[in-house]
């Protein structure tokens, strides 16, 4: 049976791991490929790195952390921040990652997920919406708007369509990020996310809020999630992904355990 | 030595890199006579069928045909699980090795009244495992693979494991010397490398 996946979130600046609160507040959690490597073994399904500061402040992704991170790494890991033409994707893969995670520069020039699916593949773009409910309007969750440079910019581009158009033009999976409940611990946004799932055919990654197992089961069953990730839950010992699967189990999620 | 096919395929350097990480040595390489001159060989591949083209442009197709008779090990991964069957709809044009009898065919947009997702993406379990399998020594069913295909190869005499999504596909199928996966074992944790490890043994 297909299993619901448990994605640990490694986000990066300066070669660290930090985890912003709101995309603000930054905590430093440690090195980035022991951080991998334990989440790893921990039970994690797949690792995601984003380098967040790479957008606004022109970085380039890390790529010495990645080659150091992949090099016995045999779970699916996937990179983002940075990445503005299939160039940038190629030194990406080229270093050890399996999927390169795009989210602002696919909304400057959207032609670029067909140019690096054409490359490598569909399976290896993972096309990222930061989200914000339109809390003004009658339907807050179907106009909820995406956002881009770490947050800070509006688009004008309602969630929904942009993640039909980045499907259209060849994305492999979504990768949802709420901006309203990420980082703080009450929940995912399961409206949101199940709009999204149901709207397209290519996975659907859940993002921002993981706070509990429940959560978890939450947005798997009522956001119709195939997957979800989580980072600050995991880097303070707070649980780890073995743990939140067996958790799972018992509320009838499907979870890849023994793992 | 373990000849790895270069075709430009994306997950060519996991492939390598886990198999290095379990002692093999490796020769990547493009050239025919190097295929011919292998004891194993393996295949990788992600992506469209259409890549595998340039096998046969390359002589490829004939070399493994060649070193498959002579008794070499072949190992197929994704697109190279695929590429042993006759063929794939993702491109019609285009054969496939034929060692074994079908077409690979999309996932179905509904199985059983319910919408199906595609591409079928994540850790699904082998369901079954064939027991004299070489490939799969070690492995018991129920374990878990990662994988993230939108096309696959028909259950058929061969089939060493079955994956159930959309109905039974061929997540291993294993002939005497020539084997192939569709899931990514590169990618598959514990399970993944016990794979590679049995091929790496033979």
């Amino acid at each position: 049976m297909l299993t619901k996946r448990i994605i640990a979130c490694l986000d990066v600046r300066d070669g660290r791991v930090v985890k912003g609160i709101q995309f603000v507040d930054i905590i430093d959690a440690g090195d980035p490929a022991e951080l991998a490597h334990r989440h790893a073994a921990a039970g994690a399904d797949e690792i995601v790195l984003l380098d967040i500061t790479a957008t606004h402040e022109g970085r380039g992704t890390l790529i010495d952390t990645v080659k150091r991170t992949a090099a016995s790494l045999f779970v699916p890991f996937t990179v983002g921040g940075g990445i503005r033409s299939a160039e940038d994707a190629a030194l990406v893969f080229n270093a050890g990652a399996d999927k390169v995670s795009i989210n602002s520069s696919a909304i400057a020039r959207p032609e670029l997920i067909g140019e690096i699916g054409s490359s490598f593949g569909a399976q290896a773009v993972i096309v990222a919406i930061d989200a914000r409910r339109a809390v003004n309007s009658v339907d807050p969750v179907g106009e909820a708007e995406v956002y881009v440079s770490g947050g800070r910019k509006a688009t004008g581009l309602r969630v929904i369509d942009w993640a039909r158009e980045a499907e259209q033009r060849g994305a492999g999976e979504i990768l949802l990020t709420s901006m309203n409940t990420d980082g703080m611990r009450n929940g995912f946004d399961c409206e949101l996310t199940a709009l999204v799932s149901a709207a397209v055919q290519i996975p659907v990654i859940a993002s921002g809020g993981a706070g509990s197992a429940a959560h978890f089961a939450d947005v798997f069953s009522r956001g119709r999630a195939d997957a979800a990730l989580a980072a600050s839950i995991f880097h303070f010992g707070v649980t780890d992904s073995r743990a939140l699967k067996a958790e799972l189990q018992r509320a009838g999620v499907p979870v890849r355990l023994p793992c | 030595m373990i000849a790895v096919i270069d075709y430009k395929a994306g997950n060519l350097t996991s492939v390598v890199r886990a198999l290095k990480y379990l002692g093999a040595e490796t020769q990547v390489t493009q050239d025919p006579e190097v295929v011919r001159a292998a004891s194993k060989i393996v295949l990788p591949g992600v992506g469209h069928f259409q890549a595998t083209q340039l096998l046969t442009d390359l002589g490829i197709t004939e070399a493994v045909r060649d070193s498959v008779a002579q008794g070499a090990w072949f190992l197929g991964v994704c697109v190279g699980l695929q590429w042993l069957f006759e063929g794939s709809t993702e491109a019609p044009n285009i054969a496939g090795l034929g060692h074994f009898r079908g077409l690979c065919e999309r996932f179905p947009a509904t199985y059983k009244g319910t919408d199906l997702k595609s591409p079928h993406v994540g850790w699904n379990s082998l369901d079954t495992v064939r027991e004299n399998s070489k490939l799969l020594r070690d492995v018991t069913p129920g374990g878990f693979v990662y994988y993230t295909h939108s096309w696959r190869a028909p259950v058929v005499q061969a089939t060493a494991s079955v994956t159930n999504y959309g109905g039974a596909f061929t997540g291993v199928v294993e002939q005497d010397n020539v084997m192939g996966v569709q899931f990514h074992p590169e990618k598959s944790s514990a399970v993944g490398l016990q794979v590679l490890k049995n091929f790496v043994e033979l």
